[in-house]
């Protein structure tokens, strides 16, 4: 033990702060958000200190997970709205990538006025994501938002954007590409910047074409930043609450898993604290497949990470 | 050696101004081309907004919006003046939560990042995996159980309670960062320092610390701006009183029920988001460099 603590006690020093703040504040109340999950825990029934009363929820079983996981209306719909916080994950996560990397391609270049373009484009990051969300709520009202007045004024059709449509949809992607491209921009160009040049040369010695040049110089040099920046944009875009919140409300075309634990979490008369926990719990369970899974098809590529 | 290097020179300029107008002007003017147009749609909501919170409020819901109509600094006045609550404490609040927040959460995840990156201790694996388990559950739902914890810490209410749950969301993908950049920092230097007779705190201090600026950088500009931003736990977590409320938190007053005053919300606007605009234009140039060794390695 001594000679343990000898060899290691400056790692544990350094690390320490981090774990009990990490310990108290995110693990004790994720055990107790699980326990949660097997109760009927709400605004109700919960132990309130400021008007000194007990609490008197009961222990519920898995009650809450089936009623859930059948899929009815009253609890969120949950299959659907599972394949809709697919479909807003993976549509996020591929512009931001795609889009990111174009822009960090062009960047790349020698190019004037490179690095007021790069302040540029990095900008959206630096805003606060609620006044991004004011903004572009603003802009795609259908009456007098600048958006529909644009397409009016040309001519095309002029939806109502934060309906009860899928347009909803599409509107809270728009805005969330928007937000989240800077950073895979900016994490993608420093990938690029770390491939050596003599690469290129080499395979434009070689007479590769461009795109040959792109299959197999730049993106085999951009896997690990890739890997990485995928895993935590489809981990971030999964879990994103406020753009869908404060752009749509509580909209039912927009509903993701997170929003609709966030809607029964704050909203309604009795706020049941037990589902929104069983929808936390099954959101971590969803993600760590996919993370699990994501993990195993890396190392099969020989990817260390 | 300055002969080689000059003749290298001599040899390399031709070359490189080759590359460069290799390109020819179409491919030029598409790339520009390319460039204004993702600028323009990167900068107009904010342009949008600006020019949105010069106008009086019923001028901001025209049906067709000018760029210019009765324009004046009048909603600034009338926010700064805490005309629609007190701006400027909620902007002290906020101030003084997101720096505490950065200098806290930049600190604590140095430390872990460089403890992650230089030693091997048992745990190590564990505590890495569980900053990813961190990101990934919707902090939404621990809102009851951590109001639960603040109570019994006592820490209900006060800005250092809500620094320490900022921090929480922040760290993880700091100490990821850092310890990505703090792998590129040769280990020469930490030996070089234990010769020296520093002790191992002090090569963290003394000298990797200067060292890892760029990735210092990304890493505050992250947890300043988490903290700067943040909606659900400042409304849930600080008391009523208007006093005590965050500039995100207090926002909310300009969005109430049907009538949003959409000229007022855009002069708040701009004044919240200047400061985080100025902590990005200090750290941008160190942005690119610190984020990608973090990203390449983590």
């Amino acid at each position: 033990m001594r000679r343990f603590l000898d060899r290691y006690w400056y790692a544990y020093a350094m690390v320490l702060p981090v774990v009990v703040v990490i310990a108290v504040l995110v693990l004790y109340p994720l055990a107790q958000g699980v326990y949660f999950t097997f109760t009927n825990i709400n605004e109700g029934n919960i132990a309130n200190p400021v008007l000194d009363r007990p609490a008197s929820y009961d222990v519920v079983g898995f009650k809450n997970y089936l009623n859930i996981l059948s899929g009815g209306d009253s609890y969120g719909a949950f299959w659907g709205t599972l394949v809709r916080t697919l479909v807003w994950t993976f549509a996020c996560v591929f512009f931001h990538y795609t889009i990111g990397l174009g822009l960090a391609m062009l960047l790349n270049r020698q190019v004037a006025g490179r690095s007021l373009y790069r302040v540029l484009l990095i900008l959206p990051w630096a805003v606060p994501a609620f006044i991004s969300a004011f903004a572009w709520k603003y802009m795609f009202n259908a009456q007098y938002g600048i958006i529909n007045q644009v397409l009016r004024a040309i001519g095309l059709p002029d939806p109502v954007w934060l309906g009860q449509s899928d347009w909803a949809l599409v509107s809270v992607i728009i805005v969330n590409v928007w937000l989240g491209t800077p950073f895979m921009m900016v994490a993608l160009l420093g990938g690029l910047q770390s491939i050596p040049g003599d690469l290129y040369e080499a395979a434009e010695v070689d007479g590769a074409t461009p795109w040959q040049r792109f299959r197999h110089v730049t993106l085999p040099g951009l896997r690990s930043v890739s890997s990485t920046v995928i895993l935590l944009g489809i981990i971030w875009t999964f879990n994103m609450f406020p753009v869908i919140y404060l752009v749509a409300g509580p909209n039912p075309n927009t509903r993701i898993l997170v929003t609709y634990a966030f809607e029964r979490f704050f909203s309604g008369a009795s706020r049941d604290y037990a589902i929104a926990s069983t929808y936390g719990v099954l959101i971590l369970s969803v993600l760590l497949v996919f993370a699990a899974v994501y993990r195993r098809a890396l190392r099969k590529q020989g990817e260390v990470w | 050696m300055t002969l080689d290097a000059s003749s290298l020179q001599v040899v390399r300029a031709p070359e490189r101004r080759l590359r460069r107008t290799d390109r020819s002007k179409g491919a030029s003017a598409l790339l520009h081309g390319a460039l204004v147009i993702a600028s323009i749609i990167s900068v107009f909501p904010i342009f949008w907004v600006f020019v949105t919170s010069l106008k009086p409020d019923a001028r901001a819901v025209e049906p067709t919006p000018k760029l210019w109509n009765e324009s004046s600094l009048d909603n600034y006045s009338r926010v700064l003046a805490g005309e629609k609550g007190d701006f400027l404490a909620w902007f002290g609040n906020s101030v003084v939560i997101a720096l505490l927040t950065t200098v806290l959460g930049v600190f604590i995840s140095a430390t872990a990042g460089y403890a992650a990156s230089r030693f091997r201790f048992p745990g190590k694996r564990g505590l890495m995996m569980s900053f990813l388990l961190v990101q990934m559950f919707p902090f939404a739902v621990l809102i009851v159980p951590l109001y639960n914890i603040l109570i019994a810490l006592g820490l209900n209410g006060s800005t250092i309670g809500l620094v320490l749950v900022y921090c929480t969301t922040a760290v993880p993908f700091c100490t990821y960062m850092l310890k990505g950049y703090f792998d590129t920092v040769p280990a020469d230097i930490d030996e070089a320092g234990r010769v020296d007779g520093l002790s191992p705190f002090g090569v963290f201090w003394r000298l990797i610390m200067p060292l890892a600026k760029p990735g210092l950088a990304v890493t505050a500009f992250y947890a300043f701006l988490t903290a700067w931003g943040e909606v659900a736990f400042a409304s849930a977590f600080l008391s009523a009183a208007d006093e005590s409320k965050t500039l995100a938190v207090g926002l909310q007053v300009f969005v109430q029920q049907n009538r949003t005053e959409w000229g007022h919300l855009a002069a708040a606007s701009i004044l919240v988001a200047i400061p985080a605009i100025v902590v990005f234009y200090l750290v941008q140039r160190f942005l690119v460099q610190g984020l990608a060794s973090g990203a390449v390695k983590g």
